[in-house]
């Protein structure tokens, strides 16, 4: 019992030791704050552009969500095919994972061309990064159905469609919920990416010219929002897949 | 011949276009009849085609050549009359035993189009079925809350909730211990005595295929044919305690050195 409350409360007993450090070493060392800023200076910092800040991640956040969300659609279809079809993962995949290669930043000054200064590219760029662990995850539940599975079904006359729908996507549902923990930081990534070259608003506007006007505070206040908001995003699904597909979590229940 | 209920006439059958070329059968010259309501078990040693025979026998499969008929009517696909279990119990884990042994009704025709109206009848039949394999009370546990045995008693179950005219098994009771496996021949043996349905036992305990069959076919290796067909006339309805009669251990014993016989003849020939 006791353990189970330490593990409860260990990340948090860790992040306030990281802080408590971080703040020694920054003023034992009289480190100046134009290169690295303490935690209470960016606290401080946080509190005095709160405005700025909560527009600008606003900002950040509803493109997230908005390239995010057209990643679950885009990733679920293209799972559902390639992980339906041999003939479809085989002709798909090896293009698929060529242009996961691909660094997505790279493609910033691409869609400015196409979509100009603002929400396009950052909302493509959220895209981007982030369909491609949705589709292979899908994928991979669909495809790894066990053979005796699906006879013990077609020898009742199930179509393939009824294998799918009551074994397949069930059975890739833990999948596609691990994989949107994984692809919704990436999506916040995307977006801050995008933000930095091709947009006057969001946080990544904010980490450049906070920058340039050499505000370190600022701008690691920048980078403390994106990584709470994404953290946030990913515990809102982590709860979710516990509370939907807990029978793939069963050894921690027990 | 014509009142047999799975007809096999001359059956071959290669697995591809490219093995058929090569005359490479994965099972050759298979000629088999079982009447209506009789149990057969198939034995042979490992990879001697009797899944493959159990492939031929629901039309997930087509031979290459020859016929099949089951009930009067040559096998074109899938039969719905058929349900099946394998060695592993491959329940649902999302879904109750209930749920899992419910899951054909929610496939096979004519239970698919009415599974909604009359769900109550059919998940009291889930249970009566349930209760009869002594799982009585497990119905709303989920599948990695029972052990192996009850695994396995839920798994046949599914395969008999649309109370199929054939059953098929492949070897079913292969991953129990030996306690759980005699239980569970029982719980086969009432089953079976209760509902008169076909019974297509793919195994390799001889002792099993005797104490439940009528009939025992032995299977040889590579090419998969059947080289010796035994009816068990030991008297029904049959006890555990018949597995040690003298009377019992002589035909173990002699469809074993068939076996033994096989392993010679198949060692001589390399090719």
């Amino acid at each position: 019992m006791k353990s189970k409350t330490i593990e409860r409360w260990s990340p948090w007993i860790f992040l306030v030791s990281v802080v408590l450090l971080w703040e020694l070493i920054c003023s034992g060392f009289g480190v100046s704050e134009f290169i690295f800023p303490s935690p209470s200076r960016i606290w401080e910092q946080l509190v005095e552009y709160r405005d700025v800040i909560l527009a600008h991640a606003w900002r950040t956040y509803w493109v997230t969500m908005v390239g995010f969300g057209i990643a679950i659609l885009v990733g679920v279809m293209l799972g559902f095919i390639i992980g339906s079809s041999r003939i479809a993962y085989a002709a798909v995949y090896p293009l698929m994972t060529a242009f996961n290669a691909l660094p997505k930043a790279a493609f910033v000054p691409i869609l400015v061309v196409w979509f100009g200064i603002g929400v396009g590219p950052a909302i493509l760029t959220a895209f981007l990064i982030s369909f491609f662990p949705i589709m292979v995850n899908i994928a991979t539940g669909l495809a790894t159905l066990e053979p005796e599975l699906e006879d013990v079904l077609r020898v009742l006359g199930a179509k393939r469609w009824d294998v799918l729908v009551k074994v397949g996507l069930p059975r890739s549902m833990p999948y596609f919920f691990g994989s949107l923990k994984v692809a919704i930081t990436l999506a916040f990534v995307g977006t801050t990416v995008s933000e930095m070259t091709a947009s006057n608003e969001g946080i990544g506007y904010l980490l450049i010219s906070a920058g340039s006007a050499m505000q370190m505070g600022l701008a690691f206040g920048g980078l403390v929002v994106v990584g709470v908001m994404a953290m946030a995003m990913y515990e809102i699904f982590d709860y979710i897949e516990r509370h939907t597909t807990g029978w793939a979590h069963r050894g921690s229940q027990h | 011949m014509s009142n047999a209920f799975v007809d096999f006439q001359n059956v071959w059958l290669a697995y591809n276009e490219e093995l058929l070329a090569q005359k490479n059968y994965a099972v050759e010259d298979i000629n088999l009849s079982v009447n209506q309501g009789e149990f057969v078990a198939i034995v042979g040693p490992s990879g001697c085609g009797k899944s493959t025979f159990m492939k031929l026998t629901t039309g997930l499969k087509m031979p290459s050549q020859g016929r099949i008929l089951v009930d009067g009517q040559p096998v074109t696909g899938p039969l719905k009359i058929s349900g099946m279990a394998f060695q592993a119990p491959s329940l649902l884990p999302w879904r109750s035993t209930i749920d899992n042994v419910l899951l054909p009704l929610e496939i096979v025709e004519p239970y698919r189009s009415n599974f909604k109206t009359n769900k109550d009848a059919y998940i009291e039949r889930a249970r009566n079925l349930l209760a009869s394999v002594g799982l009585k009370g497990y119905e709303d546990k989920y599948p990695w809350e029972l052990s192996g045995g009850m695994q396995q008693r839920a798994s046949i179950c599914r395969a008999l909730i649309h109370e199929p005219k054939m059953l098929l098994l492949d070897e079913p009771f292969g991953a129990l211990d030996a306690f759980t496996r005699e239980e569970l021949w029982c719980t086969l043996r009432d089953l079976w005595e209760a509902q008169r349905f076909n019974v297509i036992l793919v195994t390799h305990d001889l002792r099993e295929s005797v104490f439940l069959a009528d009939t025992v076919y032995v299977m040889s290796k590579s090419p998969g044919r059947f080289l010796v067909k035994k009816d068990i006339d030991l008297p029904r309805p049959r006890d555990l305690e018949i597995t040690y009669t003298p009377q019992f251990t002589d035909i173990v014993h002699e469809l074993r050195s068939h076996i033994g016989a096989i392993r010679q003849t198949t060692l001589q020939p390399t090719p």
